[in-house]
């Protein structure tokens, strides 16, 4: 059943499309991140489903109700804002309770919700605090707290932890997801980290200038890429152009020296793409040379001249010896660790 | 060691002749005359006999003693509160507002706003006395023709008069003071606010007005001690009989040439006027501390 409904949204802004044909369907308790570079359009259609922004055409329901007609105090959604946006006259209870004072909720009750608000972030005995004499991390939970206190039907974060350092951030996308399984809130997170995205969301909407580029689980698009967009911007990845070769009635897919039968139903010149943890060197493929080897502690990054062009290659260190810098080597994959993609006829 | 006290002594003495130009400077124009008036004020006066260099305290008991003077600093204050309230009051709402213009409407309405203090404030108060000036004063027409008033009001030689000229007058120092402080609002908080179910005017009250409430005070005080010093304005509107602390001191000075007496005044006005701003910058400092961290 579908909670939350996006039905052909677009904003534009003058000329400048923002956001185009935006359709998605939520289901209640899911977690769904919107992934994209800065401009795709995330934030636009997370601000036009908090009400901040109203949308040029489509529809957004929720519950089978208009949320467009709804103006943002009352459509009920929690958001925390990517700048925290606490109020920094008030102190952290304050700011928590502000939106069940906003529903007259009554003094006790709100006594007892913020302080399980605060205690559900680990910010127990911190009520007093006023946000500027807390630590970013902080400000975050008081922000995640007042964002979740009015039970919201859906909870909307944009780039909630990329004013986090590395660690702290790790520590908060694991805390982030409890959270929303223990509560069941459906939660939509915008964030341009496919790290985040991945590690924290049943699905991912990859965008890209407007437009939706995938829908799917962490594994689909990362596995299954449907653009080169997707594929470039989930992981790293390598490209190698290669073509097929019908010889004795036997149709060959051949990338250099590289070889596997063809898959039924392709033909020509295509693009082949396939990640660099999936490559490994063997005494037949793609031959190439090592250009640089750069050790990242679990692995091997290794930079390599193919004959189809630069490639890299990510090996485990699982205590193996590995090819030195300026090593002739193969490089080989399996056919099911590759996709396929018409090759773009050049202009 | 010793090379490095003659570092520091010489480093010392660099500074020192470095800031000796400003602070000659400072001490001529400002400590000087300054105490001069301080000293002035003790001075004793006679109508033939001019000033004795004497240090007696006939002008300070003169000043508390005598009703007169206390009026006319009650009215001072009076007049400059008022017209800081107005400041505040128009102020706040118009910095507002065009905080959230957009476009070339900002940058005309800003202009509009500053504009002001690029005439001479007597030009700009004698434009008022022209509005308010008799019973045919255009201030007049419009109110009697609005119907909010039956018979003509009084505005010039009154301080309902002064306090309009002043509050107009200071009204870009209140709208600058709180435009700052506007800027400084992440945008998103009333964002947040309204998300979290708070009405339009709830966010101004709750939100938008306790955070800028620094700069709203900071304008006030800036439009405080001008008003309460302002010299052109309560001159021309109040005229000879309704004086402030400035036009007395002016007088005497002048008209009288009882310059002891005119000292005294303008040192109790200083005194006055830095006590109230010291201490409503502490008070102010202190009230917000927590924010400001």
């Amino acid at each position: 059943m579908s909670f939350l409904e996006l039905d052909r949204v677009g904003k534009s802004f003058g000329p400048n499309v923002a956001v185009e044909e935006f359709s998605l369907t939520v289901t209640k308790g899911e977690f769904i991140s919107f992934l994209g570079p800065s401009g795709c359009g995330k934030t636009t259609t997370l601000q036009m489903i908090a009400g901040f922004l109203d949308p040029s055409h489509g529809a957004i329901r929720l519950e089978g109700k208009d949320l467009v007609a709804t103006p943002p105090a009352k459509r009920g959604l929690g958001i925390v804002f990517q700048s925290y946006a606490l109020f920094p006259h008030m102190t952290a209870a304050e700011n928590v309770a502000f939106g069940l004072e906003m529903r007259n909720v009554a003094r006790s009750e709100r006594e007892e919700r913020v302080r399980a608000a605060l205690t559900l972030v680990g910010l127990a005995g911190y009520e007093d605090r006023h946000p500027r004499r807390m630590s970013g991390g902080q400000q975050q939970r008081v922000a995640l707290a007042r964002a979740l206190v009015i039970r919201p039907s859906v909870l909307l974060l944009d780039e909630p932890l990329s004013n986090l350092d590395a660690r702290l951030r790790e520590g908060m996308q694991i805390e982030l997801r409890q959270i929303q399984r223990n509560l069941g809130t459906t939660t939509i997170l915008v964030t341009h980290d496919q790290i985040e995205a991945m590690s924290l969301s049943d699905r991912i909407v990859v965008m890209s200038k407007g437009r939706i580029e995938q829908i799917g689980t962490p594994q689909e698009v990362y596995e299954q890429p449907a653009s080169a967009f997707v594929a470039q911007f989930l992981g790293k990845t390598n490209e190698f152009a290669a073509h097929v070769e019908r010889a004795a009635g036997q149709a060959r897919l051949l990338a250099g020296s590289w070889s596997a039968p063809a898959p039924a139903g392709v033909s020509g010149a295509v693009t082949l793409s396939v990640r660099p943890e999936r490559i490994s060197f063997g005494d037949t493929g793609l031959a190439g040379r090592i250009t640089s080897r750069i050790f990242q502690g679990n692995h091997w990054l290794f930079q390599c001249d193919t004959e189809c062009g630069p490639a890299i290659v990510i090996r485990q260190n699982d205590g193996q010896p590995q090819p030195e810098q300026g090593a002739a080597v193969h490089l080989n994959w399996q056919a099911a660790d590759m996709s396929l993609r018409a090759a773009r006829v050049a202009a | 060691m010793s090379t490095t006290a003659t570092a520091d002594t010489s480093d010392a003495r660099a500074g020192l002749s470095l800031a000796l130009p400003a602070l000659m400077l400072f001490i001529g124009v400002v400590v000087i005359p300054l105490a001069m008036t301080v000293m002035l004020s003790f001075h004793d006066w006679g109508q033939y006999k001019g000033i004795e260099p004497v240090f007696i305290l006939k002008n300070w008991m003169e000043i508390i003693d005598d009703p007169y003077y206390l009026e006319m600093f009650w009215r001072t204050f009076r007049v400059a509160v008022l017209a800081t309230l107005i400041t505040a009051v128009f102020g706040v709402p118009e910095a507002y507002i065009l905080n959230r213009m957009q476009g070339p409407w900002k940058g005309l309405f800003l202009l509009v706003i500053i504009g002001p203090l690029l005439i001479s404030v007597v030009a700009r108060t004698l434009g008022w006395a022209l509005l308010f000036g008799g019973n045919n004063g255009l201030a007049n027409k419009l109110l009697m023709t609005l119907g909010l008033v039956d018979s003509p009001v009084r505005f010039m030689f009154t301080e309902t008069g002064m306090i309009i000229a002043l509050a107009h007058a200071m009204m870009p120092f209140m709208v600058l003071a709180v435009w700052t402080a506007l800027q400084r609002l992440d945008p998103q908080v009333e964002n947040a606010a309204l998300s979290l179910g708070a009405g339009s005017l709830t966010v101004v009250r709750r939100i938008v007005l306790p955070q800028i409430m620094p700069g709203v005070l900071s304008g006030a005080i800036i439009v405080f001690s001008l008003s309460a010093s302002a010299f052109a304005t309560p001159a021309i509107i109040g005229g000879r009989r309704l004086k402030v602390a400035a036009t007395l001191a002016y007088d005497e000075f002048l008209n009288t040439l009882n310059w002891p007496l005119g000292a005294a005044v303008a040192v109790l006005l200083l005194i006055a006027l830095v006590l109230i701003v010291v201490g409503s910058n502490a008070l102010i400092e202190r009230r917000y501390q927590e924010m400001f961290r």
